[in-house]
C-alpha cells in the first residue's frame, strides 16, 4: 500500500530549532540525510516544503472563491513537507515513521495507487 | 436448566473469538468475518428459543456464519471455494484470536471504537448489548464500529501480532482495554446488574487467554491475578439488598481465598521476571488487603510503599489520592489531608475525592464540611450503590 508521511512543525519545535548552533542544526541535517538513505527503498517520493509564510490558501464559499493569506491550519502546527512511501500495512509504516529524526507530529494516511 | 440464552452466552463467550479469527485468518478480511459471525450470533437469537438449542451449539453457529457468507459471496468465486474449504472445529490455532485482539486494540483505533470492537469480536456481545452496558444509544455503537472497521480496511491496519520490539506498547492497548472493561464491570458507572458482571467476567476471561498465550509477559500475569484477586472478594461487596458492604465491614469469611492464594503465586510468578509495572503493583496493593485475616490487620505500610513505586512508574492524581486513603491509616487523618489539599485542583469532578475528604473532615471533627463535601460526591456519582452509601452518610451523621 501507498502511504504518505505529513511531517508537521511546531511553534516549539522551530525555536528551538533557531536556537542551535550551526554545528547542531548540521547534525540535524545530517541525521536526516540518514534516514531517508535508511529508508530510500520504501520513499517512492518527497516533497520538502517552502516555509509556512510562503502558503496561500483559497476556501470556496457557495461556489465563491476566497483566497488568503497563510497555511490552510491557522494553528500551531505547521506541514512543512511529506513522503510517499510503498509498504505492506500501517504497521509497517509506522515502523518507517517511527526513526523519523527531526519534527515533531506526522500524519499517516494511505493514498490510493 | 440453562435456558437458550444462557447456551447462547456460554457458546459465544466460548467460540465467537475463534471463530471470527479463523474466518479472518481464510478471508483476509476482518470486516466481513466479523459481520458474518454477528449474523449467526443474532440468527440463533432468533431462532434458539423458537427451534430448541441444537445439539452442537458451536458447529451451527460455524454453519450458519458459513451459509451467510457463501451467501453474501456467491458472486465471489475465488471467496467461495476458500469458504467451502473451511472445516469446523478448526484446527487449534491460538494465535489466531490473539491476532484479533491485537487488531481491534490497534493504536490507529480511537480507544471506544477499541472496547466496542473487542467486545462485539472477540467476546461476541450485540451492538444492542454493548450499548446497554455503556448507557450509549445503540446507534452510536453501531457507527463506532462500522467507522473502526471501515479504518481497519481504509488504513491497512493488518492482522498480525506485533513485533517482541513492538509489542510492549502494543500490549499495553491491549491490557488497557481489559482493565477498562473490568472496571466498568466491576463497579459500573450505569449501575446495571446483570451486563456489568458480565463485562467483569468477559474481562477476566480476556485476561487469562492472554495469560495464556502470552505466559512470559508479567504485566500480562499482574493483570490476571488484578481482576482474579477483585474477582475473589465479589461474593462480600454486596449485602442481600445489592447494597455495597464497605471492605471494613465486609465478611471475609465470604471471599474465595483459594482464588486469593492462586492470584499470590501469580504476582509472585511475575514478579520473578524482575520487571514490575503497574497492574503488577495494583495486584500486590489488593493481595495486601485480601490476604489480610481481619481489617485490623491490614498492612498500610506495605501498601504505603507500594504506592510509591506506583506513582514512581506512573504517576496520576487518582493513585496519589487513593495513597493519601492508605497514609490515614498509617500516619493519621492530618497527613491524609495534607495530601488530599495537593489534589484538590486535579480531582475536582471525582466523586471519591470527595467521599475521602467527607471521612477525613469528620475524622477531624468537621462534621458541617464533611456533609458537604459528601453532597458534592453525590451530584457526581451516578452508581446507584454508591449513591445509597452517600445518601445515607448525608442522613446520618
Amino acid at each position: 500500500m501507498k502511504y504518505v508521511l505529513m511531517f508537521a512543525e511546531t511553534a516549539q519545535y522551530a525555536e528551538d530549532f533557531a536556537a542551535m548552533t550551526d554545528a547542531e542544526r548540521q547534525a540535524a541535517y545530517d541525521e536526516v540525510g540518514r534516514w531517508f538513505t535508511d529508508h530510500a527503498a520504501r520513499i517512492t517520493h518527497h516533497v520538502h516544503l517552502k516555509p509556512a509564510h510562503t502558503a496561500t490558501t483559497m476556501r470556496k464559499v457557495d461556489g465563491h472563491a476566497e483566497v488568503t493569506d497563510g497555511p490552510f491550519v491557522e494553528g500551531k502546527e505547521i506541514v512543512s513537507g511529506f513522503v510517499e512511501i510503498e509498504v505492506a500495512n500501517l504497521d509497517e509504516a509506522l515502523v518507517v515513521a517511527r526513526t523519523w529524526p527531526a519534527c515533531p507530529i506526522i500524519e499517516i494516511r494511505p493514498a490510493d495507487a | 436448566m440453562s435456558g437458550p440464552r444462557d447456551e447462547l452466552s456460554r457458546v459465544v463467550r466460548d467460540q465467537a473469538g475463534r471463530l471470527a479469527a479463523s474466518l479472518t485468518h481464510l478471508l483476509g478480511d476482518f470486516s466481513a468475518a466479523e459481520d458474518l459471525v454477528q449474523d449467526a450470533i443474532e440468527a440463533a437469537l432468533r431462532r434458539w428459543p423458537v427451534e430448541g438449542v441444537p445439539d452442537r451449539p458451536d458447529a451451527w453457529l460455524f454453519t450458519v456464519a458459513r451459509n451467510r457468507g457463501l451467501d453474501v459471496l456467491r458472486r465471489q468465486a475465488r471467496y467461495r471455494e476458500k469458504l467451502t474449504q473451511l472445516q469446523w472445529p478448526t484446527r487449534e490455532e491460538p494465535d489466531d484470536r490473539l491476532r484479533l485482539l491485537f487488531t481491534c486494540c490497534h493504536p490507529a483505533l480511537p480507544r471506544q471504537a477499541q472496547v466496542a470492537l473487542t467486545l462485539r469480536t472477540i467476546c461476541g456481545l450485540t451492538t444492542g448489548q454493548i450499548a446497554a452496558a455503556f448507557l450509549v444509544p445503540e446507534s452510536t455503537v453501531a457507527q463506532r464500529i462500522t467507522r473502526a472497521k471501515r479504518k481497519i480496511t481504509d488504513a491497512g491496519i493488518p492482522y498480525r501480532i506485533p513485533s517482541d520490539s513492538e509489542l510492549p506498547e502494543r500490549l499495553q492497548e491491549v491490557l488497557t482495554v481489559v482493565y477498562l472493561l473490568f472496571n466498568e464491570g466491576y463497579l459500573s458507572s450505569t449501575g446495571d446488574g446483570v451486563w456489568s458482571r458480565r463485562l467483569a467476567e468477559d474481562a477476566e476471561w480476556l485476561a487469562s487467554s492472554l495469560a495464556w498465550t502470552l505466559p512470559r509477559e508479567p504485566e500480562v500475569i499482574g493483570l490476571l491475578a488484578l481482576i482474579r484477586l477483585h474477582q475473589a472478594r465479589a461474593a462480600g461487596r454486596f449485602d442481600a439488598d445489592g447494597r455495597i458492604v464497605l471492605l471494613p465491614d465486609q465478611d471475609r469469611e465470604r471471599w474465595d481465598h483459594a482464588a486469593i492464594a492462586e492470584a499470590g503465586q501469580l504476582i509472585a510468578r511475575a514478579a520473578a521476571s524482575g520487571r514490575p509495572g503497574p497492574y503488577q503493583l495494583q495486584a500486590a496493593i489488593v493481595a495486601c488487603h485480601a490476604e489480610a485475616p481481619r481489617w485490623e490487620d491490614t498492612d498500610w505500610a506495605q501498601i504505603v510503599v507500594l504506592y510509591d513505586m506506583l506513582l514512581a512508574i506512573a504517576p496520576s492524581p487518582v493513585t496519589r489520592l487513593h495513597r493519601a486513603i492508605a497514609l490515614r491509616y498509617r500516619a493519621g487523618p492530618e497527613a491524609a489531608m495534607h495530601e488530599l489539599d495537593g489534589l484538590a485542583g486535579h480531582l475536582d469532578r471525582y466523586p471519591l475525592f470527595h467521599a475521602t475528604r467527607a471521612e477525613l473532615l469528620r475524622a477531624l471533627g468537621a462534621p458541617e464540611e464533611a456533609r458537604e463535601a459528601d453532597r458534592r460526591a453525590l451530584d457526581l456519582t451516578a452508581n446507584p450503590a454508591q449513591r445509597a452509601i452517600l445518601e445515607d452518610r448525608i442522613s446520618w451523621t
